[in-house]
């Protein structure tokens, strides 16, 4: 690896387009992601982050553009970087009918471990991920955070330097989704790079940074609190009685981007070009039987909503 | 690097066959495939037509008439079934299927017996006009060239026994000595050649199958990201059916000599090493349709698109020889003619794999190129 200073950059990619016939699913994306850090990817589906991931990974060839992984050049040298890198996909893609135990040993085998580094290997993933007692069941039987716990094992019997995850939690339960994030923390405490895909809002604040995709283009790119911090909009709380009326008339006003109810509340995003939001809204005609509005602070789905509004 | 390379390759290779021994229903085909196909194909085949049922019309109503139809009768080759009394009722029996032909003796049929020159009784001799009239007619239903070339064969039968005349009255023209198979029994021709049909079936079934399974259930995804080079997948992925392809061929011929007697005369080096040949040659076609095939449905359909001219062309059926020259060109793409050829040798003929070394390196040429095809058209990557 070429010795480069201070903070040293795991993935560099400049200008990645690609495109599936008409359809381009990843448009002119530029990404610096500096080794140790988790980075997360936000997107809806079908915005580009299973396509991005793929493309960093070498398991697709960019229409445009260039991307180097942990100094290795891809496409070209993609089969150097398999050594480097884990990849759990978004599916779990691991033989169903093998017990964990067998999936385990056969990724330990296909990276070529020896016995003896198969078995220390073994012993300390399956007491890491807390496999020792599901060790003989069929990986097909599995419940979710089990078969999850499973994949991330399998995804780092290598000790790679770079680890990407593809929507990991998607179908976890939210106790096994914090479980989860406390090994990913525990791996990028090791060293370990992690990239992550994801579509909670809450999984993508855990990140040191993100990346919010929309269409295949990259919307926004840093750490969660400065994205929260500069949102470009004030966050107007309004609780009241006739909400849905309410929000009817606000999102025809053009100070508003986006109006929309929270339980008994209506969460209002105002445009920055307003002065004094609690204001603006107290000289208002349509109230609709609201009661108070205060300003709140920002939260990633707010970031959200205004990165990938139409414009 | 070569440690590696092993190990991974037989990471493959034991995941497969852990797999598999899981999968009850593949597991049992692979050992009721041969046995069942042997046993159905061994005992139905059969090139050597008797008793084809037929029906008779006789006009001349005469003790002649009716010691004729038994001398023909006699021959093994038909078997008389109804008697009609007219040739309208005949006919339609031809039609409808009942009978697939009807031996017509005319009212006249003493008097043409005596005068014919197969029997060739009573004098002033024939005059030619006499000569040339035929004893009776037989009309038959032509459409299956079998049934009917084996009724042709009965033209010139010889009526010597219907007289009492001494047999060597009728001297063959050539004599014919049948080397191998003297008694002309199809099953010692059917049961070799069934080990390259049903090895061309499972084969090339098993092999595409596992490979486009990892893509269908989602593992390809997971084995591309890992260092495994294509060729150390082909190899880890098809050497467990080496010997399940191995096993197969020894449950035919096993069960060919215990239930068939056919013998085997060959050397148990040539015989393993053809087969051997034609596993691998099968092998590699099958992970060319793997590159192919998306599904493993679709994967099936290539696999009888090969199976049918495998079963047709190859000599398995029909002999080679009589095939329009085109349909050899196209016999001699398939595997299963040349390994049909080997196998017939190697078990029939005594003879050893140095005997036909145009078919060995076709059976090679295959495993190379196909082999080589799959790896270069296997991609590591999704696009």
């Amino acid at each position: 690896m070429s010795a480069s200073p201070a903070a040293t950059i795991a993935v560099d990619a400049k200008g990645i387009s690609k495109k599936f016939g008409d359809f381009t699913a990843v448009n002119n994306l530029d990404l610096s992601i500096e080794e140790g850090t988790i980075y997360g990817f936000l997107g809806p589906n079908g915005c580009g982050k299973t396509t991005t991931m793929r493309l960093l990974t070498g398991l697709l060839t960019p229409t445009n553009g260039s991307i180097e992984v942990l100094g290795l050049t891809l496409p070209k040298q993609a089969e150097e970087l398999r050594f480097r890198i884990g990849y759990m996909t978004q599916t779990f893609s691991l033989y169903k009918d093998l017990t964990v135990e067998e999936n385990l040993k056969f990724v330990c085998d296909i990276y070529g471990l020896n016995r003896q580094e198969r078995k220390a290997r073994m012993a300390d993933l399956v007491d890491r991920y807390n496999l020792g007692d599901i060790a003989d069941r069929f990986s097909g039987k599995l419940s979710g955070g089990q078969r999850q716990r499973l994949a991330l094992a399998a995804a780092v019997v290598q000790e790679p330097k770079l680890l990407f995850l593809d929507e990991p939690t998607s179908a976890v339960d939210p106790e096994s989704r914090r479980d989860f994030w406390e090994q990913l923390f525990d791996l990028s405490d090791a060293g370990t790079s992690i990239v992550v895909s994801t579509h909670f809002m809450d999984e993508a604040e855990r990140c040191h940074k993100i990346a919010i995709l929309d269409a295949g283009v990259k919307r926004a790119d840093d750490s969660p609190t400065a994205l929260m911090d500069n949102l470009g909009a004030a966050v107007l709380q309004i609780d009241g009685t006739n909400l849905r009326q309410l929000r009817e008339d606000l999102i025809k006003l053009p100070e508003v981007v986006s109006a929309a109810q929270i339980g008994s509340r209506l969460r209002v995003l105002v445009s920055q070009d307003v002065a004094d939001p609690e204001s603006w809204f107290s000289k208002l005609t349509i109230k609709h039987g609201a009661t108070h509005a205060e300003i709140v602070r920002a939260n990633l789905e707010d970031v959200f909503v205004i990165k990938t509004r139409k414009q | 690097m070569m440690i590696a390379s092993f190990r991974r390759i037989f990471a493959i290779m034991n995941k497969e066959l852990v797999q598999l021994r899981r999968d009850k229903v593949t597991f049992a085909m692979i050992v009721m495939i041969p046995l069942i196909q042997l046993v159905l194909f061994g005992y139905s085949i059969n090139t050597k037509i008797r008793d084809i049922p037929v029906g008779v019309v006789d006009q001349s109503g005469s003790a002649v008439g009716r010691v004729l139809v038994s001398v023909v009768q006699a021959t093994g080759v038909v078997k008389f079934t109804a008697f009609y009394t007219s040739l309208e009722e005949a006919e339609a029996s031809v039609r409808n299927g009942s009978v697939r032909a009807v031996l017509v003796l005319p009212e006249d049929l003493t008097y043409r017996l005596v005068r014919s020159p197969s029997v060739n009784k009573g004098l002033p001799p024939s005059t030619q006009e006499e000569a040339s009239r035929p004893v009776g007619q037989w009309i038959v239903d032509g459409t299956d060239t079998v049934v009917s070339g084996a009724i042709q064969s009965l033209r010139n039968m010889p009526l010597t026994e219907l007289f009492h005349d001494p047999p060597n009255r009728n001297t063959a023209t050539f004599e014919v000595a049948l080397f191998y198979n003297p008694e002309q029994r199809s099953a010692v021709n059917t049961v070799p050649g069934l080990v390259g049909i049903i090895l061309t079936m499972t084969m090339i079934l098993f092999t595409s199958a596992a490979i486009v399974r990892e893509h269908e259930r989602g593992n390809m995804e997971m084995l591309i990201t890992t260092p495994v080079k294509s060729l150390e997948l082909m190899i880890g992925k098809i050497t467990p059916y080496i010997f399940i392809g191995l096993i197969q061929a020894s449950i035919i011929l096993a069960l060919g000599y215990l239930l068939f007697d056919v013998h085997f005369w060959g050397n148990l080096l040539s015989l393993f090493l053809g087969t051997l040949l034609f596993i691998g040659a099968c092998l590699s076609v099958g992970l060319v349709l793997s590159t192919l095939a998306t599904t493993q449905l679709q994967a099936m359909q290539m696999m009888v698109f090969i199976l049918i001219p495998s079963i047709l062309l190859s000599g398995f059926m029909f002999p080679y020889e009589g095939m329009p020259i085109e349909a050899q060109y196209i016999a001699e793409g398939l595997p299963a003619t040349h390994f049909m050829r080997i196998v017939r040798g190697v078990t029939l003929r005594d003879a050893t794999l140095l005997d036909m070394p145009y078919d060995v390196l076709w059976l090679a040429g295959f495993f190379l190129v196909g082999l080589a095809i799959a790896a270069l058209r296997f991609k590591k990557r999704l696009d």
